[in-house]
């Protein structure tokens, strides 16, 4: 098979904590078998920062908490035919979809912040102050889910998702008989 | 005189049943699975979940409560009927907050479970209701997390009716009904961690929790890690 | 989400604790009865206005219950209290109707006027405002009740002149009423709400025997009563169309100890108010109905459930019922014959509209939160109590007391096949002639839209928000059960209505009033209020239409009781007749990526915080 007739993969990790991508490298020695299929494209595997050209698949790991990732996750959907949401992040927003039901007050995002940098019980914050770099992409006023950002084609759940489930999805979905999961393969944590 | 025993049907599978029992009692004595949330064994049964809906007679009714009949036909596994079940269980997952990853019940949990068994893996237009109510942690060996409740009432029927406690109830009104204790918190009610409704068994979710036995567990071993639920019950008509 | 939720625990404006031995001795007048827990809590509410958890602990004591079933009764009535309220408390009816009659004017100047925002209790300790889902007036919105009067047609002017004189320390009563302590309960009534009586038939509101009905049922065998009641072809008034007379065959079929006569008077259903007007002007007939009924089914014991926003009623029905008594129309041996004993009593509700499924009704009167029963069994068979309980509408069992005077076929030959006699039907909104109609089953909607003044409707809601959102095509269908069945409620908007403000609104009373008991029901129509409010700011996508049938028919499917099973009807009916209306806001996406994600509200607030602009995705960032 020619290089040319690989399908091309890009990955991205949102608001998660890269263990999606890790558990991508749970598939194992399995990864020589996929990697004769696909290759990658825009991804931190391949420390690619841009797209350099259109995508088949593209992976999505994490939520959307700040503009940035609203940003990327529609320039994936843009460039890519497909789009997985992985884990429970990318899916219903995860972990840090926490903050969306710990807020208390008129003004949640700044109770989440001082809570973070300035009032929190656990914190060593010298400066007192919340961070504010202009580099620093502002948040949104939720975690939302990807699917409420772009449509989402596929979404594999888990937290992380197993090496199983993501090479079988990513196996069937090459060869175009995807049919939803084995049973014993669905996790949530 | 009693009234004769007689069968009825469930997905075509011949069911023997007692006057008396309801369609799910008769379909767990023969080892047909009907999926459930709120019912439990020993428990009186509720009809609050909804899970165990069924076809019975061309009508949907809740198996836990309907009174078996004879030559009932019963729609059980029908895709139609999972298709139902499974936005029930949804719902319940969005009207908490249901974080497997950091919850102590994930891989014992039911709520988990059935959506594992229902395929509950598609995209959902639901939106997340995300309360933020207090977790009640001032008993000594007991915590509640009323955040992850699904309303089942199994711990407050295992208090009354077995501990004869009454140390949980409802209050409040439709999407504000939650669990309370039967005191200011949980440390001023006669909770221990020795009665039934604490027991693991009781509450399906991590709403309940035994504290400082959490995550003992490894995953891999824990009750839902193999098996799915139900497969104890459809276990016994293999056997 | 909710308009109506109380305001969190924090000062006790100046309300006095419930000492102890007023407590006990309101629990002591009730007998000290868990099954009068509503009559109890009601009356600490009226005491201290606030049901305190001290309180609880002493009502728990009395009764043989727990706190925590005591609170699940408390919290469950939206007029009792666990904060404390205020020594005036003004509920407005917040009906669409309402609304649309210049609420949000009335409640300002109430606001202004007392200082308060509605939800609040002025620091005094003095005033409460609240909303409050409808109150049956509205033939004479905007309406609101002040403690247990009420309120009608309220004007910017009038609403001043309440707010000033109660400022001033007037009693509510006077107010709403000119020289109140020197009329009857009647005049009391009629005063403070105008019947609306616009069209008076054959049956109800025209000439009535008093009493002929029971003369002649006295005579007959128990089940010749039956006989006759299902010969005439009644079936309930109160919107389920049950057949009257097989109700009463099973509640009679068994040999038990004791049964039960109830009315459902718990006319909640938003737009119907048409049992107002019977209890106010044919109250003797329905309980002459009641009478007959329990003859049929060998009940001596019976029951009013009265729905708490019609208090104002309660002391006319009490004298009717002393009267009655006087008269040996109730008590022993009615109408002298030996054994026909029967006696009822008034239950008031607190503001809870699913005590209106009769399920629910009964466990109310049992002192429960209203919560619907497990059926099987059936109220005939197993309901208050565990004994066979017969629950009919005022309006039905009226109808019984006619159709024992005139006779079933005089009644059967009235309307139109299988929906039989006349109907009474409560009609408000953008019509000429708001009020109660009285009209035979049958009539198509046009012709009652001509009768009331409301030809250029561009909807008509029948049957409440549990039932039809007609649109002008389909003015041509007929009132009877076969095609558009209602309880009575006739809501006309005009063409210049926002048919999703309606919906938005019908989908927020059901939440409100979702028991809480089972999933679909309280989890799935917080979901369907939620997409409206999408739809509404124009945030929902294409599927969203499909979205809401799919959601919609798993409630129906899998809830519990009527709530449920109906509450997706103004989404449905308004989708089937209003499809435009739905389809013309959806945003379909561009390029797969959601236009109905707004990325600009979701960083206003950081945008705001870290007071810097955005450099993605503020075009105008370098400057």
């Amino acid at each position: 098979m020619s290089e040319l007739e690989k399908a091309r993969i890009a990955t991205v990790s949102l608001a998660g904590c890269f263990g999606c991508h890790m558990a991508i490298l749970d598939i194992d020695e399995r990864l020589i078998e996929l990697m004769k299929l696909v290759e990658f494209d825009r991804s931190p595997l391949t420390d690619m920062k841009t797209f350099t050209r259109r995508c088949d698949i593209g992976i999505i790991e994490g939520g959307c908490c700040n503009e940035e990732n609203v940003h990327v996750l529609r320039d994936f959907r843009r460039n890519c035919d497909v789009l997985i949401a992985l884990g429970q992040c990318a899916i219903m927003g995860g972990l840090p979809a926490m903050r969306n039901a710990i807020m208390h007050s008129d003004a949640p995002l700044r109770e989440c912040l001082e809570e973070a940098y300035i009032t929190g019980d656990y914190i060593r914050n010298t400066t007192h102050q919340i961070p504010n770099d202009p580099a620093l992409p502002l948040l949104l006023d939720e975690v939302y889910p990807c699917s409420d950002v772009v449509e989402i084609d596929y979404q594999i759940p888990g937290c992380a998702p197993s090496g199983d489930i993501i090479f079988n999805t990513l196996s069937s979905l090459l060869a175009g008989r995807f049919h939803g999961f084995a049973r014993e393969n669905i996790k949530f944590d | 005189m009693s009234d004769p025993d007689f069968t009825f049907t469930i997905d075509g599978t011949t069911i023997p049943a007692k006057p008396g029992q309801t369609i799910m009692e008769a379909a767990d004595a023969a080892g047909v699975y009907i999926p459930r949330l709120c019912d439990h064994e020993g428990l009186r049964h509720q009809g609050g979940c909804r899970v165990c809906t069924v076809k019975a007679g061309g009508r949907s009714v809740a198996a836990c409560t309907q009174p078996a009949a004879p030559k009932l036909v019963v729609e059980n596994e029908t895709d139609h009927i999972n298709k139902l079940r499974r936005d029930l269980v949804e719902m319940l997952f969005h009207e908490g907050n249901h974080l497997c990853p950091i919850c102590e019940a994930s891989g014992n949990c039911e709520l988990q479970a059935m959506a594992y068994r229902l395929d509950m893996t598609g995209p959902t237009k639901f939106p997340y209701l995300e309360p933020c109510r207090a977790v009640d942690a001032s008993h000594p060996d007991i915590a509640l997390d009323t955040n992850r409740c699904i309303s089942c009432s199994r711990c407050i029927r295992a208090s009354q009716d077995v501990d004869h406690k009454g140390v949980f109830g409802y209050v409040g009104r439709g999407i504000h009904r939650r669990v309370a204790v039967n005191g200011s918190d949980l440390a001023h009610t006669d909770a221990d961690i020795t009665d039934h409704a604490i027991s693991a068994d009781v509450c399906p979710v991590g709403c309940i929790i035994r504290k400082g036995v959490g995550f003992a567990t490894p995953i891999g071993e824990r009750e839902f890690d193999h098996g799915l639920i139900g497969s104890d019950i459809e276990g016994k008509r293999r056997e | 989400m909710d308009r109506y939720s109380n305001p969190t625990p924090g000062a006790d404006f100046g309300a006095a604790p419930a000492s102890r031995s007023a407590v006990v001795a309101i629990c002591a007048a009730y007998g000290n009865d868990p099954h009068r827990m509503l009559d109890i809590l009601r009356d600490i509410q009226d005491s201290f206005r606030w049901i305190s958890p001290e309180t609880m602990e002493i009502v728990a004591d009395e009764t043989g219950l727990s706190r925590i079933q005591v609170e699940g009764v408390a919290s469950f009535y939206s007029f009792l209290s666990q904060v404390p309220k205020g020594r005036i408390t003004i509920r407005f009816c917040d009906d669409i109707i309402d609304r649309f009659a210049g609420l949000a004017d009335i409640v300002a100047i109430f606001e202004d006027a007392l200082g308060i925002k509605t939800g609040e209790t002025s620091a005094d300790g003095a005033f409460s405002l609240e909303y409050t889902p409808c109150i049956g007036l509205c033939d004479q919105a905007p309406a609101a009740m002040i403690n247990d009067v009420v309120v009608t047609s309220l004007t910017a002017d009038r609403a001043r002149d309440i707010a000033a004189a109660l400022k001033a320390g007037q009693m509510p009563q006077d107010i709403a009423v000119a020289g109140f302590d020197d009329l009857s309960p009647h005049e009391r009534a009629t005063r403070m709400v105008a019947n609306n009586i616009r069209q008076a038939g054959e049956v109800l509101l025209g000439p009535v025997s008093p009493e002929a009905g029971l003369e002649n049922a006295i005579a007959l065998a128990p089940a010749a009563i039956i006989d006759a009641v299902e010969a005439s072809g009644l079936r309930g008034c109160g919107g389920a169309g049950f057949t009257t007379g097989r109700k009463w065959r099973f509640a009679a079929a068994d040999p038990v100890a004791r049964r039960f006569v109830f009315c459902n008077a718990d006319e909640g259903e938003p737009g119907t108010f048409k049992d107002r007007v019977l209890l106010t002007e044919r109250p003797h007939l329905m309980v002459e109905g009641m009478t007959i009924a329990a003859r049929a089914v060998g009940a001596r014991e019976g029951l009013i459930y009265l729905r708490g926003e019609y208090v104002y009623l309660r002391e006319h029905l009490e004298q009717v019922l002393a009267d009655r008594r006087a008269r040996g129309l109730l008590g022993k041996d009615i109408l002298g014959v030996e054994g026909f004993d029967f006696d009822l009593r008034i239950q008031i509700g607190a503001g809870a509209y699913i005590c209106g499924e009769e399920g629910a009704l009964i466990s109310s009167c049992e002192g429960l939160p209203g919560e619907p029963k497990t059926r099987p069994p059936f109220p005939v068979n197993r309901g208050y109590l565990g004994f066979p309980t017969v629950v009919n509408n005022v309006e039905t069992f009226c109808h019984v007391a006619r159709i024992m005077d005139r006779g079933a076929d005089w009644f059967f030959d009235m309307g139109s096949d299988g929906s039989h006699g006349t109907k009474l039907f409560s009609v408000s909104g953008d019509c000429r002639s708001p009020g109660v109609y009285e009209l035979p089953y049958g009539l198509s909607l046009q012709e009652l839209l001509e009768r009331v003044g409301g030809e250029d409707a561009g909807a008509v809601q029948v049957g409440g928000p549990s039932g039809t959102m007609v649109d002008r095509a389909n003015f041509h269908r007929r009132l009877t059960f076969d095609d558009l069945a209602t309880g009575g409620a006739i809501i006309v908007f005009s063409a210049q209505r926002n048919i999703l403000e309606i919906v938005e609104y019908y989908m927020s009373f059901f939440v409100h009033e979702s028991c809480g008991y089972c999933t679909p029901c309280r989890v799935g129509n917080v979901f369907l209020q939620k997409a409206i409010a999408k739809f509404r700011k124009g945030l929902a996508n294409p599927e969203d239409i499909d979205y809401l049938r799919d959601l919609s028919a798993t409630i129906i499917e899998t809830s519990r009781c009527g709530l449920g099973m109906t509450s997706p009807n103004p989404i449905l009916t308004t989708l089937e007749n209003f499809p435009m209306v739905y389809s013309a806001l959806v945003k379909p996406s561009r390029d797969r990526i959601r236009a109905t994600f707004d990325v600009q509200a979701a960083i206003d607030d950081a945008r705001k915080l870290a007071k810097r602009r955005s450099y993605i995705f503020d075009k105008d960032f370098t400057k």
